[in-house]
């Protein structure tokens, strides 16, 4: 008998994606050029986070005619986003059939206290996170893949670093801790103890973990990669920067010869102007997305 | 045994691990010059659209088709099938394009399709194989030297031609290292 939606299904699709760009689309026409340039999936939106910054306003789902149309125009996965919470916009992403569903802080929440019980979908998620302690509990909820979160729309990379640098140390200090000392620091982290135990037995997450939120050049994906990220997610660095084409292929091959420092100095060449960046002290408190997730 | 698995994109690591459990080497293969040296191939899993861009972007498909008509043995897993195979319905352009089979992309669904099942693959003995299909492709046709190994309900999911093998499904990702073994039996 065949079993759909298992764990190893929806985590084995996160590792498939392992080594690739994931990039945010808004038209089918992007979604072409996106898979051309070497794209591993592309995530359908409405607007891309530096325009959901600039409009203001409540960020919700897209409409799932725009998705379909770029389900119908690549051959690629397609994911999708749906409000933290908001269990019935992800049940219509579902429904549609996107590969994907990534619960984003970069919409607008629809739950202030609780995230989607994720284990009770066929689709599988993919999920934010700043840290070991909010990578695990969105683990614990069924998330098959993580991202670190960085601060979405902003093309600094800042965020990004510190976010993954974080993930990595405190996998280190679980790895290298006594069993005895687990059952305290589940509590500190807020972590599900058998997931930290796996964790400490492993050495690493138990899916995939992507970065995110600020990359905007090839020299910024490499640099994630090399943190130790599994891969990628590009959003407005692409279709925010002079030369998507040229932006979209230079990142995709800067991602998998992230320590070919010869070929990302000529992938790096004659670009055009990346994307316009956002100094994080100018930044409001309230327009952070990164502090969104319980 | 010099084991080279593709690194381009994809679930490279997982193959490194089954071979390293069955006590063998690799080395990853990103550019032509880690090609040197090598008795056998794997091509994982992975997006094949991605894989195969980046194989054409550093002049990988020709070399490693020259490899394999010259007999290296090469294991190729779900994407890897599709870069190996000679041609690809729909239109596509194929990639290596050294197996006698047509593939079709895609072809149990999108991913809420994937699933796992119990392949019996005679050639690995009578215990069932955990095959899990992700977004998996199948075997439409096959040309007169090509084994079929295994069928899922109808279509042809498992694939020989001489020192060939092709997958639809995702052997990497389970612990039953029997596909493994059998593609180093073939390298020697």
């Amino acid at each position: 008998m065949a079993k759909t939606g298992t764990e190893m299904v929806k985590r084995g699709m996160a590792q498939m994606q392992k080594g690739g760009v994931i990039m945010d689309v808004v038209t089918p026409e992007q979604a072409k050029i996106a898979e051309a340039a070497g794209a591993c999936a592309v995530m359908a939106l409405e607007r891309v986070p530096s325009d959901i910054r600039a409009a203001g306003g409540v960020a919700r789902m897209a409409d799932p005619s725009l998705i379909e149309e770029i389900m119908k125009a690549v051959s690629i996965p397609v994911m999708a986003k749906c409000r933290i919470g908001h269990i019935v916009e992800a049940r219509i992403l579902e429904a549609i059939g996107v590969d994907y569903i990534d619960e984003s802080e970069v919409l607008t929440p629809a739950d202030d206290k609780f995230h989607i019980n994720k284990k009770e979908f066929t689709v599988p998620f993919v999920c934010g996170a700043r840290d070991l302690g909010e990578a695990l509990r969105r683990i614990g909820e069924g998330a098959a893949m993580i991202r670190t979160k960085g601060e979405a729309g902003t093309g600094n990379i800042i965020e990004a670093v510190r976010h993954m640098r974080t993930m990595q140390a405190q996998i280190r200090k679980v790895q290298n801790m006594s069993e005895d000392e687990l059952m305290t620091e589940a509590k500190n982290l807020g972590a599900p103890y058998e997931l930290l135990l796996e964790v400490h037995r492993t050495g690493r997450l138990p899916v995939v973990n992507f970065a995110a939120g600020g990359i905007a050049t090839p020299a910024d994906a490499a640099l994630m990669m090399l943190l130790g990220a599994d891969g990628v997610f590009v959003g407005s660095g692409i279709f925010k920067s002079e030369n998507p084409e040229k932006y979209a292929r230079a990142i995709v091959q800067a991602t998998t010869h992230y320590q070919d420092y010869e070929l990302l100095a000529e992938l790096s060449k004659n670009l055009g102007t990346p994307m316009k960046g956002i100094d994080l002290n100018t930044l409001r408190e309230e327009e952070r997305l990164a502090v969104r997730g319980w | 045994m010099n084991i080279g698995v593709i690194a381009l994109q994809g679930a490279f690591v997982e193959h490194q691990k089954a071979l390293a459990r069955l006590g063998v080497s690799s080395v990853l293969v990103k550019r032509r010059q880690h090609l040197a040296g090598l008795d056998g191939l794997i091509i994982p899993g992975g997006e094949s659209t991605s894989i195969g861009r980046l194989m054409r972007e550093y002049d990988l498909l020709e070399p490693i088709r020259d490899l394999a008509q010259h007999g290296m043995p090469m294991l190729g897993t779900c994407a890897g099938m599709i870069i190996l195979a000679k041609r690809i319905s729909g239109g596509e352009e194929p990639h290596v394009a050294v197996m006698d089979v047509e593939v079709a992309r895609n072809s149990f669904g999108r991913q809420r399709e994937s699933f796992e099942a119990d392949l019996d693959i005679p050639v690995l003995g009578s215990r069932p194989f955990p095959a899990v299909f992700i977004r998996a492709p199948h075997i439409v046709s096959v040309g007169p030297n090509v084994e079929v190994l295994a069928t899922y309900q109808d279509r042809i999911v498992a694939v020989q031609e001489g020192h060939l093998l092709a997958l639809s499904f995702h052997p990497e990702l389970t612990d039953d290292d029997r596909i493994h073994a059998y593609f180093l039996d073939l390298v020697g």
